[in-house]
């Protein structure tokens, strides 16, 4: 028998009350591991933003398109590394509701700005820029219809038409990328610009969007300067911000998703700290006459106090675990759900790391008022109360 | 029984203030109590029995005077060290045993080998030494609650003597109890005293009870009042 032992045999004495408080706490950090990965897939985009990478748009509105021709000029601006482009293709599979994010983008140039994120074969890179019709699938969409190597596929557009009336294009896929870091987006399939150029009907030449590396991000803000200023009081004036700004307003637009998580996460957590704290004092004031006991045995006050305070760590710890071990399995549910839209779920070190020192501040708050009350207990008052 | 002195109170006072109200316990209070003596403390309620059992403990601190233990003045230690002196020199049986519940016997009983540096092996021979004196072997693994008034006395009776303390303190040792199994735990006692040379002194109100001691003190309004009932 040790103090721990002591400790978990007076935890469980009253298993009802031991199961309602666990349940709560195991609630709460469910919850709260599943929330916050979500929150952080969300802005997974931001955090694995480069700090030397640009996205540049039509000043009016991000959805208006740019000329071309653009691509190259941005290229001559001093302290620029590389030049992507994009365009939307509004892609679904065979069905409406099967959307499968589709670019289309010039393949020499892409990797040269996004090759810190995106993880292919040569080889098969190569096959690609070979081919134009040939496409580079994310593995997440490659997973989620089963498409491998070699296979040639259907994409059909919900914005563009092609010249013969149809809207379906069919690809061959010469490669699958993976992300280099676990939480990286590989929901998304990129095509040859220069077919779907050739073969679209509605006016062709333009872009969406650039993608831009810089040399140096402490060139950013000179270089933002460059190319706004190059198409000041044109028909198409550009709107350059640093990629990490660009996908925060992106996020924005959907609400401010992680204030209303925190709200609920600290919610949460405010309940638990009231019905454990509750729960802690009352244990601690029924066993009174015990504590005493234990203190007439010859058990020091402050080894007492320890052992009530450990006693509200281990139920919160106890809880707190099960709940974000539970966490891990949900989200590895959702993660393998089909057409499940977002990155990988993952309750990274982070959170774990946050999650922990909530337990901690949760254990002391919730057990510092019994294990002081049980320190300052007097032993003869204490053996009067039964 | 030896000559030597175990305990022994000089000139203690003790006083409550309950209000604007002083309430004197005992004053100027002596006694000794030897080294394998049974001693009974009977009196009346109010009389300071309980008050003289936790000053002897070393539960509660006189208002003045000295309380010497074995050649050593114990009056004024620190809480911590009262406590590492109960948990070294005492052993206390309780009228309502006061066991832990969510415990079964055996791990009650060597509740207080947790404050020893004996090893889980050592602890482990104790604990089944002091359920044998007490003939609860084969209940070792039962959980209190489970048995009756008497075996749970016999219980604490373990408790108390597993870390082999000088002297056992019992407070109404047998006032929970019917007058058969009250026989049997004061029996109980009167071995540990004769066999095994342990002290012990017993506040109970049963004269009864008091026929198993070696000598009583009568407690009235805090003094004395008639010495030496010797069996």
């Amino acid at each position: 028998m040790s103090d721990l032992y002591l400790v978990y045999k007076n935890l469980t004495r009253k298993k009802l009350r031991f199961f309602l408080t666990f349940f709560a706490i195991f609630i709460a950090f469910l919850m709260f591991g599943a929330l916050t990965a979500f929150d952080s897939a969300l802005n997974a985009g931001v955090e694995l933003s480069a700090d030397n990478r640009l996205i540049s748009v039509n000043k009016i509105n991000f959805t208006q398109p740019l000329p071309i021709s653009y691509v190259r000029k941005v290229q001559t601006v001093e302290g620029i590394e590389a030049v992507a482009q994009f365009n939307w293709f509004g892609g679904y599979y065979k069905e409406p509701r099967q959307q499968v994010m589709t670019f289309a983008v010039d393949p020499a140039t892409l990797l040269a700005v996004y090759g810190d994120d995106i993880a292919i074969d040569e080889e098969r890179y190569d096959n690609w820029q070979k081919n134009q019709q040939g496409i580079l699938v994310g593995k997440a969409v490659a997973d989620l219809y089963g498409w491998k190597v070699g296979d040639r596929i259907p994409l059909h557009s919900n914005i563009f038409s092609k010249q013969d009336g149809s809207s379906s294009w069919a690809f061959d896929i010469e490669g699958i990328y993976t992300a280099k870091y676990p939480q990286a987006d590989t929901n998304s399939v990129y095509i040859h610009y220069k077919y779907f150029n050739e073969t679209q009907s509605f006016g062709g030449n333009f872009i969406g969007w650039m993608g831009i590396k810089t040399l140096d991000p402490k060139l950013n803000e000179q270089v933002i300067k460059a190319i706004d200023d190059m198409f000041a009081n044109t028909p198409f004036e550009t709107e350059t911000v640093p990629e990490k700004a660009f996908n925060q307003s992106f996020i924005a637009q959907l609400g401010n998703i992680g204030l209303i998580l925190s709200s609920v996460v600290f919610a949460s957590f405010f309940i638990i700290l009231v019905i454990v704290g509750f729960s802690m004092a009352l244990a601690i004031r029924e066993r009174t006459n015990e504590i005493g006991v234990m203190k007439t045995l010859g058990f020091s006050s402050l080894r007492i106090f320890k052992m009530v305070l450990m006693e509200s760590f281990m139920l919160i710890f106890l809880g707190g675990i099960a709940g974000l071990f539970t966490a891990t399995y949900f989200l590895g549910f959702l993660n393998n759900a089909p057409q499940f839209p977002l990155p990988d779920l993952i309750l990274s070190n982070d959170i774990i790391l946050k999650a922990v020192a909530i337990m901690v501040f949760l254990g002391l708050i919730t057990g510092i008022i019994p294990a002081v009350n049980a320190l300052r207990l007097n032993i003869i008052t204490a053996l009067s109360r039964r | 029984m030896t000559d030597k002195i175990l305990y022994d109170l000089r000139g203690v006072s003790k006083e409550f203030v309950k209000g604007k109200e002083k309430i004197t316990i005992f004053d100027n209070l002596n006694m000794s109590i030897k080294e394998g003596e049974f001693l009974a403390i009977m009196g009346p309620s109010g009389s300071g029995k309980t008050t003289l059992l936790n000053l002897l403990g070393g539960v509660d601190k006189p208002t003045s005077g000295e309380i010497w233990f074995n050649g050593s003045r114990v009056d004024n230690l620190s809480e911590s060290q009262l406590a590492k002196w109960r948990a070294g020199n005492i052993g206390f049986i309780f009228q309502f045993y006061n066991l832990m519940p969510m415990l079964n016997a055996e791990r009650n009983v060597e509740l207080p080998l947790l404050l020893t540096n004996l090893s889980s092996k050592q602890r482990k021979e104790r604990v089944a030494a002091a359920m044998e004196l007490v003939g609860l072997s084969d209940r070792a693994k039962h959980m209190t609650s489970e048995m009756s008034g008497g075996q749970q006395q016999r219980v604490a009776i373990a408790r108390a003597i597993v870390s082999d303390p000088k002297l056992i303190l019992c407070d109404e040792p047998t006032g929970d109890l019917d007058r058969k199994t009250a026989d049997e735990i004061l029996s109980m006692l009167q071995l540990l005293n004769r066999d095994f040379g342990k002290t012990i002194l017993m506040v109970t109100h049963d004269p009864s009870a008091a026929t198993y001691a070696k000598r009583t003190l009568h407690l009235d309004k805090g003094e004395f009042v008639e010495k030496e009932l010797t069996t």
